[in-house]
Parts: C-alpha cells; sequence; structure tokens
C-alpha cells in the first residue's frame, strides 16, 4: 500500500479527463421529452375525460331536438311509431340500485365492524377481508349466470308464497317468474358489496383508540361503545362509502341485463316483477338499433342520461370521502 | 336504555364499612340485557360476515362443477374450436374467444400502461402541487367511477362510428378508458413511496431530471406500478358491456393454427365475456351452449383471479418493511 501524498494535485474534473462530463444533446433532449411527454399525458386524463363527456353528449342532443321532454317523462316505447321514452328504465335503475344499496349497507357495514374491532384475530381477519374483496373480482356476466342457475330457483319459492299471502304489500305483488327485479338486486348488492365493506372498514379504523378506551372506562360493553362512539364518530366516511357505492350499482350492466327481464317496459314497485334499467336498455337493443338512427341516437341519449346521473353521484361521494378525511387528519394531530 | 354511569353487573359494595367487594362482583352476568344484547349483536355480526362469503363459494363451486365437467369430458376441444351450432347436441368450443380476449387486452394495455405511467410521473414527480396535478387526479377518480358500459358507447362514438365498423381496435380503445386511471393512480401512489435520498443521491451525482426518473426512480417503484397494471388487467379482462358496443362478437375462427398467423384487428372480435353472455340461458336455451358458457366462464375466472391475486402478492412484497 503506499502512502497518501499529502501535497497531491486536485482530481482533475475537467471534461477532457472522462470522470464528468455535462449532459450530451441526447440527455437534453431526452429530460425535455420526458418532462413533455408526462405533462402531455397527465394533462391528456382531463381531455380524455372531457371529450368522453362531449362525444356522448353530442351524440344524444339530436335525439333531445326530436322527441323534446316527452324521451324522460313518458315510459312508452314503440320504435314502430318512433316513439321512445326512457321513463321505465330511469325509475328502474334508481329502485333496483336502492334496493341492492339497503342489503349491500347492512352487510357491508356489519363486516366492517367486525373486521375493525378486534373481534378476530388478526390473520382471520385479513383472510376473510381478501374474500370479501375477491366478490369485486369476479366479472358480473358470471355473476348474471350463477343468478339464473343457483339464485332464480333458489328465490323462486318463497317469493311466490310471498306473493301469495302477503300481496297486499306492494312490495311482494305477483309473481316471480324466472327474472325479477328481486334477484338482480339481490346480485347487485354482493357486487357493491366490497366498495362498502372496504371503505367503511377505512373509516372504522381511523376513529381514534382514545375515544373507544375512554367509552370503555365509563363501564360501556364492546357493542354499546361500536354503536354509540365509534359508529357515529365514522359515520361520513360510511356515508361516503354508501353514495360511491350507489354510484356503481347505477352504472352496472349485465347481472341486470341477465336477471331483471328487460323487456318490460313498465315500472312497477313489487321485487318480483321484470324491470329494466338504463344500462340494461343500451346493451339489450343496441343490435336492433343497428340501421335505425332515431334509436340509436334514443340509446345514446339514454347514455347520456346515466352519465349524468353517475357522474353527480360520484362527484358527491368522493367530495364526502375527501372532507371526511381530511378532518380525521386534522383530529389527530 | 340503562344509564351508562351505573353499570348492572358491578353490584355496589355489599360492606361499606370494609370496602370489599363480593365475590364475582366484576364477572360477567349472563343474565343481565346488557350481556345479552352484547353477545347477540357479536353473533349478528359474524353471521352476516359469513353469509356475505357465501356467494363467493357458491360461484366457485358451480364453476369447478359445471365447467369443470365440460373441460374434463369434453377435453382441449373446448379450448381449440369455436362456438357450436345450436343443432349440435356435443363438441364446439371456445378457442377465439380466448384468443379475442388476449388480443383485445393487449390492445388496451398498450394504450393504458405507457398513458398511465407517464402521467403518474408527472403527479409525482414533475409538478405534484401544481393545479393541473389536482385536476388530473380529481379527473382520473372521477374516470373509475365511470360505469363501464359507458366507456363501450364512448368507443362506439369515437371509433365505431368514425371507422364504420365493430372491430378488435375499438374495443381497446373501450377497456383502456377503464384501465387508464387505475394504473395512473396505483403508479403514483408507488413512484411517491421511493425514498427522497435516493433521488437526491442521483442528482448529487449529475444526473439529470430524466435519469433520475427512468433510471433510479421507475426501476425502484417497479413492483408497485406492475401490481396497479396487473389489477386494471384483471378489471378489464372481465368486463363485457363495454365490448359488446366496440368489438361485438364473431363466430369465426382465428387462423393461429395456420402456418401463417393473421390476426384480425379491424374485424368483429370474440371475446370470453360475451361468449359467455350469448351463450347464456339470458340468450340460448341449447344446453350444449350453456355448459360451454360455463366452461368459458372457469377459464375466464381462472384468468382474472390469477391476475388479481398476483397483484395483491406483489403490492405485498412491494409495502415497505416497518
Amino acid at each position: 500500500m503506499t502512502a497518501i501524498p499529502t501535497n497531491a494535485a486536485p482530481p482533475d474534473l475537467s471534461p477532457s479527463a472522462g470522470i464528468s462530463r455535462p449532459p450530451t444533446a441526447a440527455d437534453v433532449v431526452i429530460d425535455r421529452g420526458t418532462r413533455w411527454l408526462a405533462k402531455a399525458f397527465a394533462a391528456g386524463t382531463i381531455l380524455l375525460l372531457l371529450f368522453i363527456v362531449y362525444k356522448i353528449g353530442a351524440a344524444a342532443t339530436p335525439a333531445l331536438q326530436h322527441h323534446g321532454p316527452r324521451l324522460v317523462l313518458s315510459s312508452n316505447w314503440d320504435p314502430n311509431r318512433g316513439e321512445y321514452g326512457l321513463l321505465a328504465q330511469i325509475l328502474g335503475t334508481v329502485y333496483s340500485s336502492f334496493i341492492a344499496l339497503v342489503v349491500a349497507t347492512v352487510l357491508g357495514v356489519s363486516i366492517a365492524i367486525f373486521l375493525s374491532q378486534s373481534f378476530i384475530p388478526r390473520r382471520l381477519e385479513i383472510v376473510l377481508k381478501n374474500i370479501v374483496e375477491l366478490l369485486a373480482a369476479v366479472p358480473s356476466v358470471v355473476y348474471g349466470l350463477w343468478g339464473i342457475f343457483v339464485l332464480v330457483p333458489l328465490l323462486e319459492r318463497p317469493a311466490n308464497w310471498l306473493g301469495d299471502h302477503l300481496s297486499w304489500i306492494p312490495l311482494f305483488g305477483g309473481h316471480l317468474t324466472s327474472r325479477g327485479v328481486l334477484p338482480a338486486s339481490l346480485v347487485l348488492a354482493i357486487m357493491v358489496l366490497p366498495t362498502v365493506s372496504a371503505i367503511s372498514y377505512d373509516a372504522l379504523t381511523s376513529v381514534h383508540p382514545r375515544l373507544k378506551e375512554a367509552a370503555f372506562g365509563l363501564g360501556a360493553t364492546r357493542w354499546e361503545t361500536i354503536l354509540k362512539v365509534v359508529l357515529p364518530t365514522a359515520s361520513a366516511g360510511i356515508f361516503g362509502s354508501v353514495v360511491l357505492a350507489f354510484g356503481r350499482a347505477l352504472g352496472e350492466t349485465m347481472a341486470l341485463l341477465m336477471l331483471m327481464g328487460s323487456e318490460n317496459n313498465q315500472f312497477s314497485i313489487s321485487l318480483f316483477s321484470k324491470g329494466n334499467t338504463l344500462a340494461a336498455l343500451i346493451a339489450s337493443k343496441y343490435q336492433e338499433a343497428q340501421g335505425n338512427p332515431t334509436q340509436t341516437e334514443v340509446l345514446l341519449f339514454a347514455g347520456m342520461v346515466l352519465l349524468a346521473i353517475t357522474l353527480v353521484v360520484n362527484v358527491i361521494g368522493a367530495g364526502i370521502i375527501q372532507f371526511t378525511s381530511r378532518n380525521q387528519k386534522g383530529a389527530r394531530q | 336504555m340503562t344509564s351508562l354511569t351505573t353499570p348492572p353487573h358491578v353490584p355496589a359494595p355489599a360492606d361499606s364499612s370494609t370496602g370489599n367487594l363480593p365475590a364475582g362482583a366484576f364477572s360477567r352476568n349472563y343474565r343481565s340485557r346488557r350481556t345479552l344484547v352484547d353477545v347477540g349483536l357479536t353473533v349478528l355480526a359474524a353471521g352476516l360476515t359469513l353469509l356475505a362469503c357465501v356467494p363467493l363459494f357458491s360461484v366457485l363451486f358451480m364453476l369447478l362443477w359445471h365447467g369443470g365437467e365440460r373441460l374434463v369430458h369434453g377435453g382441449l376441444e373446448a379450448l381449440t374450436s369455436t362456438r357450436p351450432p345450436p343443432g349440435q347436441t356435443a363438441g364446439g368450443g371456445f378457442g377465439n374467444a380466448i384468443v379475442g380476449t388476449l388480443l383485445i387486452v393487449t390492445i388496451a394495455s398498450l394504450i393504458a400502461i405507457p398513458f398511465g405511467i407517464l402521467g403518474a410521473i408527472f403527479l409525482a414527480e414533475y409538478g405534484p402541487r401544481t393545479k393541473l396535478a389536482s385536476a388530473v387526479r380529481f379527473a382520473a377518480k372521477v374516470m373509475t367511477g365511470l360505469p363501464s358500459i359507458l366507456a363501450g358507447v364512448f368507443a362506439y362514438a369515437a371509433v365505431v362510428l368514425l371507422t364504420g365498423d365493430f372491430s378488435a381496435v375499438a374495443g381497446g380503445v373501450a377497456l383502456a378508458v377503464l384501465m387508464i386511471p387505475i394504473v395512473m393512480l396505483t403508479a403514483e401512489g408507488a413512484i411517491k413511496m421511493v425514498p427522497q435520498k435516493m433521488r437526491e443521491a442521483a442528482i448529487g451525482m449529475g444526473a439529470t431530471q430524466a435519469q433520475v426518473t427512468w433510471k433510479v426512480v421507475v426501476p425502484t417503484a417497479l413492483t408497485g406500478i406492475l401490481t396497479g397494471v396487473m389489477l386494471a388487467v384483471a378489471r378489464a379482462a372481465g368486463e363485457t358491456a363495454p365490448l359488446l358496443f366496440a368489438a361485438a362478437y364473431s363466430d369465426t375462427e382465428f387462423a393461429i393454427d395456420k402456418y401463417r398467423p393473421h390476426v384480425h384487428l379491424w374485424d368483429w372480435t370474440a371475446s370470453l365475456s360475451v361468449f359467455i353472455y350469448e351463450n347464456s340461458p339470458a340468450k340460448s336455451n341449447v344446453p350444449n351452449q350453456q355448459s360451454l358458457a360455463w366452461a368459458a366462464a372457469l377459464v375466464l375466472v381462472l384468468m382474472v383471479l390469477a391476475f388479481n391475486i398476483g397483484g395483491q402478492l406483489l403490492s405485498r412484497k412491494s409495502r415497505p418493511k416497518r
């Protein structure tokens, strides 16, 4: 080993020595290019969203000009006479999603409570959480197939018993014959359940443990703490999850198309009657509408109505969750 | 309801002069209403949680039973040949639908992955706190809630009406619209988790910002970015509604087994999900076709679950260890 000379010259850092060099022309081009491309694609997301809204909106306006407000106020659907009304489909969309949401909220919030409030060991909790999340991974067309083969035969007998004995309740009027609102809404509930339970779980776990400890210290039982302290604190986040799930349910197509029996054009409040939704209407009539520009316009208009409803619901839901998560962070500091 | 301040299962001290509590003063009284309500609600919540798991297992059981039976007894024919005509009582398959799904998802990935990753690089590296970035994040979040059928309506209005016919490319565009926000938001999260020190070290060695991004940040965040890509592919592969309007459906065989492979980018293209719909009892009452629908559903679910579980395993790997 040689000793380090004490009066050595500083290392030569000039470009000619090869240790360092300024960026080459290629480096500069790549640098500028990356910056420009990244910005362009980011801005492209906004443009894409605007382009989607514009394309659907522009394709739908002729129908509004031809048919006027009758499109959303009547429920006649008669292509031969050129009469189109979407009221039954709009009501059917909101109604089936609402029923699905009632079921999904009860199940989803129970799951979120059961998994978040240390009822079970941590490892089991993770397993159950993954199973519930996998419910969302099954494609909706597979749920439709499952509904036809499993759910409808299972529901037919109890539904018809209710229809025979309790038909004075408007919900239970008529008989369930192979397709109907009830199996469609139940499948829809299964599909949006992971949305409710996952976001509610986040809301419940972000409640500060001190609040719970204080309630326990006052002698409250576990469920008194959950119902009177934890749930009210997390209620805004849970509400946000329900609104987001509503947005997802409104736009769901295949399961409803396969299970609701979309020929019927009358809206009925009975769970056992057939029904129709905007998305199922578009999917079932688009082939028939080939070569019939008026009907194509009406279907594109139905798409625009669906877009408007889901955009409003989604923006509200995302807003609630953003607002509450900001509040939670404030409370922690 | 009993007031919280006087719990019934904590009786007052029996002997107030000594302050001694009777035996079992703090044990649970199983006849008190509060305890019963508590236990009852716990049982109810556990029951509802288990109830929610039933559909998943029922779906998997039916898939393995009906679909598995068809694949085991029918053999490879189901995976290679095309849809049987209604009169045919046995045989046939969905080989063209498997190729079609792979083709459409590949086109969608070629559009969505570069789009999503470059957008995420802007969101996380170049301008995380700009007004543009928050607007982009908002737009991406709104797009995750876009009903999938509207992605199909968009592809119909933007591509099908323009080119004059349904095509695999239109299907790819429809699925790309659904994939872009997922890829972008997950990639942004992954890039943001790269420690600041690594960037500073690279800058200190004289790297340009693009070199820092491409040679340090993106390779470090790669597992996280791949997670988003796999989840997006899993979502896209299972979608049916957008493909109805964009790629439609076809029974023609892809010439994959010929000597010169030929890809029909601009023709009507079959996909597994549309195949299931077209052969389900909603559209067909031929038992042979319905059993093929189950087999196709099994193949599709296996594909989707493989990507989904793969993505989740990757995300567990990419999470920083505490």
